[in-house]
């Protein structure tokens, strides 16, 4: 197993960067203020190919390791752009790749990596269960070739941008299972068929520009063969994904750091009150320099999770860890970029404050911070469980 | 038909340019580098010739140290069909780079050799030119429209104040300017495509030319710092000034 130090694929790094210049702050600016979705970002970046960096060459895709892709999304976030729009059709279909069948495999794949079906959208978290993702409730009950789903799922980030949803419920009751986790079942859900049909999707207005959802699903009917993976099983086939994604997530959230330092750091240079620069006085540099050390230790720990993951070793911590430092570095630059900029920082035409709300979003999903916290206490330390 | 294209690497234009504390040059220690702009646009015109049917190859040559291969790269993601590097450690200055270039062009032969009208680190604008006198061949320069005939070339060159429309015979230089074309990106297939495409190297002793700079740089130094402007309270006085202090009414 090896890890890179320094900057790897330095070729992807500048190509995406290139594709990040042509959305500037003005661009995300005007989405976030509409909460309209970035069409145009989104379809650069699928025509180019980079979000089908993961799908294997066999299925149209480029088949590089997480670590490319962590790379492409750090740089997209590094840019002051935003991958949450569309980061999910690089990863959700890892679930599809690793657990379904040869013929999902051959029916989607490609068309995922072409682009032309979106798959983005991944239906977990429920209003009364939360974190508790063992406990969800919405039903899954086979009749005939067919199941029927009855529940509802929040905080569906992109359904609305998403062909395809790749969905969790409950296919055993929770009072029959012998072991916590089984019982639950992965569906692959058609939206284009499903809306409309047993299928509502409502935005959520919410702080950043997530184009997330909630879904309701009543008496919703989909073909037995859209079981991805085994039946009951379902919950330990997303746990692959969930360290990929914490590991992308991570990325991001480095990129924000590397924005943000990068900003604070000029600005403290250039700026002159009490006639020097402001960056002169240890109360403005050590902040800065102090996030930067952060984001350097995240960086390596997300290093780690990536190469372990794609050398198929467990990665559990190393993905969590790398989730929460990485988020934290971001959350402290932020903070320390804010406090440089002065008033200007309030000002919407900096981003500062933009980036600082996006990146806020890293410390709560797709995975809170306590959670993280409790998975090292009690998964690797052995400390006693809270639940 | 084969289509040379010269790359240069260059500091990012995006890069915010430091003198070096000595005067003797600019910072480019750790400082972001790209494609030359210009020659971004010659790669991409010649990638249109060759998907066009009008060319067959794209050559892309870059004179410089071992990282210019990464710029030779971003030509072979575009879509360039393989790479020449001249490799060299000397300050290679506009007659060093078209000597060089010209020592390439009489072992591959293309029939037209595109290189951008300036780089945007220098700006000197004269490699092409020279090139072309060197060759003895046509040159069309500042081009915003290249249009391949039979044997010969009808180029629109923007010069001041309107277009020029000349037509010359093949082989022959053309210089690129900036409404020729729009550049494409570099798509993730298709840098997974250059990594396998071919990277020629050679030195400036393997094609017989001497690079050494003829000409000293004495310093660089930054522009001037702009001052302060003032406010006048009225037109009469703003004559004044100009008069008197200005000097330029
Ligand atoms: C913008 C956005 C996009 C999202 N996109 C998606 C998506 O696409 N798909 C999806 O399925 N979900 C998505 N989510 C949901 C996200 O994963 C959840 O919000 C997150 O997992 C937390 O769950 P919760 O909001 O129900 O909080 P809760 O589970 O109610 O937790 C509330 C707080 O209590 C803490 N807590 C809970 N239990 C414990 C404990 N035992 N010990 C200590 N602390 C504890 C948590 O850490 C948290 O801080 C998204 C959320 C947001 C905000
Ligand atoms: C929403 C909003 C409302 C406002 N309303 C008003 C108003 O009604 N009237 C008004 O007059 N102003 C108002 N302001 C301006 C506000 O008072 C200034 O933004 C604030 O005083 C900081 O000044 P600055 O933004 O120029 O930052 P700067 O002075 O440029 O400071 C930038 C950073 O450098 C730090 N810094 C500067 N010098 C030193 C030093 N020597 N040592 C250590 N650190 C240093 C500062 O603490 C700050 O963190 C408002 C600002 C905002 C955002």
């Amino acid at each position: 197993m090896t890890m890179e130090l320094g900057e790897d694929y330095p070729e992807i790094r500048e190509a995406v960067a290139r594709i990040c210049e042509n959305f500037p702050g003005e661009y995300w600016r005007r989405l976030d203020a509409e909460s309209a979705y970035p069409d145009e970002f989104v379809a650069t970046l699928t025509r180019e190919g980079w979000l089908a960096a993961l799908i294997p060459a066999e299925f149209g895709g480029s088949g590089l390791p997480l670590r490319a892709a962590a790379v492409i999304l750090e740089t997209i976030h590094a840019s002051g752009c935003n991958a949450g729009a569309c980061h999910a059709q690089m990863y959700v279909m890892g679930t599809l790749l690793r657990h379904g069948s040869k013929s999902q495999k051959e029916r989607y794949l490609p068309a995922i990596a072409a682009g032309d079906l979106r798959l983005q959208a991944f239906g977990v978290t429920e209003p009364s269960t939360g974190s508790d993702t063992t406990q969800i409730k919405t039903r899954a009950v086979r009749d005939g070739d067919h199941f029927i789903v009855d529940g509802q799922k929040l905080w569906t980030s992109r359904a609305l941008q998403s062909d395809l949803m790749l969905l969790l419920a409950r296919t055993t009751p929770a009072d029959e299972i012998t072991k916590r986790g089984n019982g639950l079942t992965v569906f692959l859900v058609d939206l284009t068929e499903a809306v409309g049909k047993g299928l509502e999707i409502r935005p959520i207005d919410a702080m950043i520009n997530h184009n997330t959802t909630e879904i309701f699903m009543d008496q919703l009917k989909i073909p037995a063969d859209s079981v991805v993976g085994e039946e009951g099983n379902g919950f330990w086939h997303i746990l692959d994904g969930m360290n990929a994604e914490r590991i992308l997530i991570a990325a991001e959230a480095l990129g924000d750091a590397r924005w943000f330092t990068a900003k604070a750091a000029s600005y403290a240079t250039e700026r002159e009150v009490f006639g020097r620069p402001i960056g002169a006085n240890q109360g403005i540099q050590f902040p800065i320099a102090r996030a930067h050390a952060e984001t350097e230790a995240a960086d390596l720990m997300a290093r780690k999770a990536a190469a372990l993951f794609d050398a198929g070793k467990h990665c559990g911590a190393e993905a969590n860890m790398a989730k929460m430092l990485a988020s934290e570095a971001a959350w402290h630059a932020g903070d320390s970029c804010f406090q440089t900029f002065g008033g200007f920082a309030f000002a919407r035409e900096y981003d500062i404050e933009r980036k600082w709300r996006e990146t806020r979003l890293f410390q709560t999903a797709p995975i809170s911070t306590n959670m993280i916290l409790a998975y090292i206490g009690q998964h690797v330390l052995g400390i006693p469980r809270s639940y | 038909m084969k289509v040379l294209v010269a790359v240069k690497r260059v500091i990012d234009p995006n890069v915010k340019v430091r003198v070096k504390a000595d005067e003797s040059g600019v910072e480019t220690a750790n400082v972001k580098m790209a494609m030359n702009p210009f020659d971004e646009i010659g790669v991409e015109e010649a990638i249109r010739m060759r998907e066009a049917g009008t060319a067959d190859e794209v050559v892309a040559v870059s004179i410089g140290a071992q990282q210019v291969q990464e710029t030779i790269r971003t030509a072979l993601a575009m879509g360039a069909d393989r790479g020449i590097h001249v490799n060299t450690d000397e300050t290679i200055q506009p007659l060093a780079a078209a000597k060089l270039l010209k020592a390439v062009i009489e072992k591959e032969q293309p029939q037209v050799v595109i290189l951008g009208k300036q780089a945007v680190d220098d700006d000197a604008g004269q490699t092409g030119q020279m090139l072309a006198a060197l060759l003895g061949w046509s040159q069309a320069t500042f081009a915003s429209k290249i249009a391949l005939g039979d044997g010969e070339a009808e180029v629109t060159r923007e010069i001041d104040g309107g277009l020029e429309v000349i037509k010359a015979k093949l082989p022959m230089v053309v210089t690129t300017d900036l409404r020729l074309n729009e550049p494409r990106y570099a798509s993730l297939p298709n840098i997974m495509k250059a990594k396998k495409k071919p990277i020629e190297e050679m030195t400036p002793a393997d094609l017989g030319v001497d690079p050494a700079p003829r000409l000293t740089l004495v310093k660089v130094v930054e522009p001037p710092k702009r001052h302060a402007g003032i406010i006048v309270e009225t037109v009469a006085e703003l004559v004044d000034k100009l008069k008197n202090e200005a000097k330029v009414i």
